[in-house]
């Protein structure tokens, strides 16, 4: 028995958190948020598909690394370390899954290897299934797709894009069609993109085994919530280890802030909410990679819920820590702090998917 | 990531399974002993006791023959005598969780006692006390805290002399929960008056029916967990009822504080208890509507349940470094008297709001559910976040050894 990180995954996320460490300081995040730093940031996309990310949960058959979510979660958790500006969450874990587990041999034999190359990068928006905002949601005619998604994530400069219709039948489409109006977002969060997507009779291919199982976009978002978590869970923790590093340093009233109870406090409690977190979120990918699919979508929906509601506890209280300093763009705590508020709003806020966990064990009649 | 325990715990596991069907809900009678009257709640035990009725002290044998307590004990103290086997010990905890099978008998003579005695007792010591502790014959009480001496423990002033080859006892201990019941008291007392503040320290049993102890009880705010001041008047015990030498008491009730932290929130009975809630969030109404069918009600359950099955998994991690020793999860057991006092305060809460008007019924009320037993947990679990080193003083510890932050300056004026 054992219950954590392998030595393997470990060291993984080492090599993803130094990388950063070396590549993406504070400066080069702050050039990049404010659009400044477009080669910054291939560079630093290219350094981290060195590394091997997009390979990990494409299976061996298909040129890929072939391992399993909990490697995607520390990896996912060093990236939330350092605000990472690259794309992840749904280029290299939800597009391999959606086309591992939805598309026929054919379209496998054809997507994954170039997923694995880097020729191929999928953006993916599910938002519109999970719960559609304003009269968003896409409908498929004649191989033709048409309708709104106003939430796709990892999409700009993406080569293709994976999509759910209402009734949850994943297609993709190709990110230059000239029926596709792409719109870029502006967020909170300027270490990742999201585009809202209009499509007017798209040419789109369906991934076929989705169109018979529900599943198969139901395990997608399970997978995508869960590394969702997981980014939020490396975030925390960066800004917990912030908080503790500033108060060991400042000093006021002739002592350092970290004497002072209220900020040890702080502290304390921070590290004692987020410590679970930690089991919770592993525990939720490994029930996902052992394929048991009531407990999965439960620890799912909770590791979701869970950590953004921690997330947000966190965030505020590192901030709090950090006095003026944390408000400011100079520190770049705020980084920190809006990548945990995106995280806690995709693919589910946590009312929402509470309210699904609530269904999935057949509370709400 | 292998959460399996490996085949060769097939046979165990399905022993245990075996045992566990026979004794699902059974009844543990107390003779009508007021101090077990809250045991199951607070232990998570099964409310719907539709099984098999056994005497507690039968019980307490019974899983001692089996070895599904006192597992590790040696045989000579009236233990089982297995081997130390930590997941055969979860094997256990998980299946009689699972299957609805009570709990043995806890407490600060079984959880704290007879650890410290195994550690430091002498062979008599151990000879004299274990087995009958074990077997629930010996209730002890923790005589630690003073009216001067309760977070800053060490200042304790209760003052022993060794006189004629035996200890004079003089002072007062306050907050003893169960002394009125008990046989005995494992106690902090000052014996030499000029060590220094923690070298002065000695750790020695003493029988509750010693002429000279007074105990007076003080009513609690739950009117039934009941602890007490206990008195000493020239209170003379033998010289062997020291365990460890003298001064060393510090370092022994340091030694099995970790024991108690963890057995103050155990997570499967954490995970019982969101059981028995969510059941009666299914059988309780409101205007004719289930209240687990009222969102805000269904929404607060599932945000407590998400921090149960955090709890959860994280026992999971910290079983798992004692098995892989090269595991490093110091901070995540720092942590645990602090988050699972508070998240059982949170549950119990939780089950009163739910019940509205019903849920502030309370004893022997005709309407009340459960025999009352959410508002006696709910305000337990409070004595519980004050008790055992309040939870300030846990977030201390955490900030200042767990996350290596400086210390509170030493304050030499009186403010
Ligand atoms: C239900 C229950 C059962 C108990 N059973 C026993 C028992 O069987 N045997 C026994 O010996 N004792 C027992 N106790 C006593 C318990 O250990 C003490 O109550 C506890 O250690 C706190 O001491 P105190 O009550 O003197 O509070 P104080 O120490 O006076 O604390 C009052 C407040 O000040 C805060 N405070 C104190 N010092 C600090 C500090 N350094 N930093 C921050 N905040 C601080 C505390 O957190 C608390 O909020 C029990 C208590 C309870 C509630």
């Amino acid at each position: 028995m054992y219950f954590g990180l392998s030595e393997e995954q470990e060291f993984f996320q080492d090599n993803v958190k130094k990388f950063l460490a070396d590549n993406a300081s504070i400066d080069e995040i702050r050039k990049i948020a404010i659009g400044e730093g477009q080669d910054l940031q291939s560079e630093i996309f290219q350094g981290i598909i060195n590394l091997g990310i997009n390979a990990l949960l494409v299976p061996e058959k298909y040129g890929g690394l072939g391992v399993g979510l909990l490697h995607a979660v520390a990896i996912s958790q060093a990236l939330g370390n350092g605000v990472g500006p690259i794309p992840f969450s749904a280029s290299y874990v939800m597009a391999p899954l959606a086309i591992n587990l939805g598309g026929s041999e054919k379209q496998k034999e054809e997507l994954l290897p170039k997923i694995v190359s880097n020729e191929t990068r999928f953006g993916v928006g599910l938002s519109e299934f999970v719960g559609a905002r304003e009269d968003a949601g896409l409908e498929i005619k004649n191989n033709k797709a048409t309708g709104r998604a106003l939430f796709v994530m990892d999409a700009e400069n993406s080569d293709k894009i994976i999509l759910a219709t209402k009734a949850g039948v994943l297609f993709f489409i190709d990110s230059k069609d000239k029926n596709l109006i792409a719109n870029g977002l502006t967020t909170v969060d300027k270490t990742r993109t999201f585009q809202e997507l209009i499509l007017d009779k798209v040419d789109c291919e369906i991934l076929e085994e989705s169109s018979k199982n529900i599943e198969v976009v139901k395990k997608v978002i399970d997978a995508g919530r869960i590394i969702l978590a997981a980014d939020t869970l490396g975030a925390s923790e960066s800004m917990i280890e912030k908080a503790i590093a500033y108060s060991k340093e400042r000093k006021q009233f002739n002592r350092t802030i970290g004497s002072f109870q209220a900020v040890k406090h702080m502290c304390a409690e921070m590290a004692a909410d987020l410590e679970p977190c930690y089991s919770l979120v592993w525990q939720a990918a490994h029930s996902f990679d052992v394929d048991s699919p009531f407990e999965s979508r439960l620890l799912a929906c909770q590791a979701k819920s869970h950590l953004s509601e921690i997330g947000k506890s966190v965030s505020k209280k590192a901030t709090e820590v950090h006095g003026g300093m944390g408000f400011t763009d100079l520190l770049g705590l705020h980084y920190w702090f809006k990548r945990i508020g995106l995280n806690r709003q995709i693919l589910g806020a946590p009312e929402i998917v509470r309210e699904e966990a609530a269904e999935i064990q057949g509370f709400n009649q | 990531m292998d959460l399996e325990f490996g085949s060769e715990y097939d046979e165990f596991t399905k022993n245990v399974q075996d045992f566990c069907k026979k004794y699902s809900n059974a009844i543990i009678t107390n003779a009508n002993d007021k101090k077990f009257e809250m045991h199951d709640a607070l232990s998570g035990n099964s409310n719907e006791k539709t099984g098999k009725v056994i005497n507690r002290s039968e019980w307490q044998r019974l899983l001692i023959e089996k070895g599904y307590f006192a597992r590790s004990i040696p045989k000579e103290y009236g233990g089982y005598g297995g081997e130390p086997d930590i997941i055969k010990s979860r094997i256990i905890a998980n299946e009689f969780s699972k299957n609805k099978v009570p709990n043995a008998m806890g407490g600060q003579g079984i959880d704290m006692l007879v650890p410290t005695l195994l550690e430091w007792g002498t062979e008599e010591q151990k000879q004299k006390y274990i087995k009958s502790t074990l077997h629930g014959e010996t209730i002890w009480c923790q005589g630690y805290s003073e009216p001067n001496a309760g977070s800053d423990l060490a200042n304790l002033q209760t003052k022993g002399e060794l006189i004629d080859g035996k200890w004079v006892i003089n002072g007062q201990k306050i907050w003893t929960s169960t002394a009125q019941f008990s046989q005995m008291m494992f106690c902090l007392i000052r014996t030499e008056p000029d060590a220094s503040k923690h070298a002065g320290i000695s750790f020695i049993l003493i029988p509750m029916d010693t002429p000279g102890i007074e105990i007076r009880p003080l009513v609690d705010m739950t009117l039934k967990a009941g602890f007490n001041e206990v008195f000493f008047d020239d209170v003379t015990v033998p010289e062997e009822n020291l365990v460890a030498k003298r001064g060393e008491g510090w370092s022994v009730a340091n030694s099995v504080l970790g024991h108690e932290r963890g057995s103050l929130a155990n997570p499967n009975a954490t995970m019982n208890r969101l059981n028995t809630l969510i059941n009666l969030m299914k059988e309780e109404t409101i205007d004719g509507r289930r209240l687990i069918d009222v969102p805000s009600y269904r929404d607060r359950l599932l945000q407590v349940q998400g921090k149960v099955m955090a709890v959860q998994a994280h026992s999971l991690r910290l079983l798992s470094s004692k098995i892989n020793p090269n595991q490093n999860v110091k901070l995540g057991g720092m942590i645990q008297k602090l988050v699972g006092t508070e998240l059982r305060h949170e549950l119990e809460g939780l089950a009163i709001d739910i019940m509205g008007e019903l849920g502030t019924l309370y004893e022997d009320d005709p309407n009340v559910r459960d025999g009352g037993s959410w508002q006696f947990t709910y305000m337990y679990f409070l004595g519980l976040i004050i008790g055992g080193g309040t939870n300030q003083i846990q977030k201390n510890i955490i900030s200042e050894r767990g996350l290596g932050m400086p210390r509170e300056p030493k304050v030499t004026v009186e403010v």
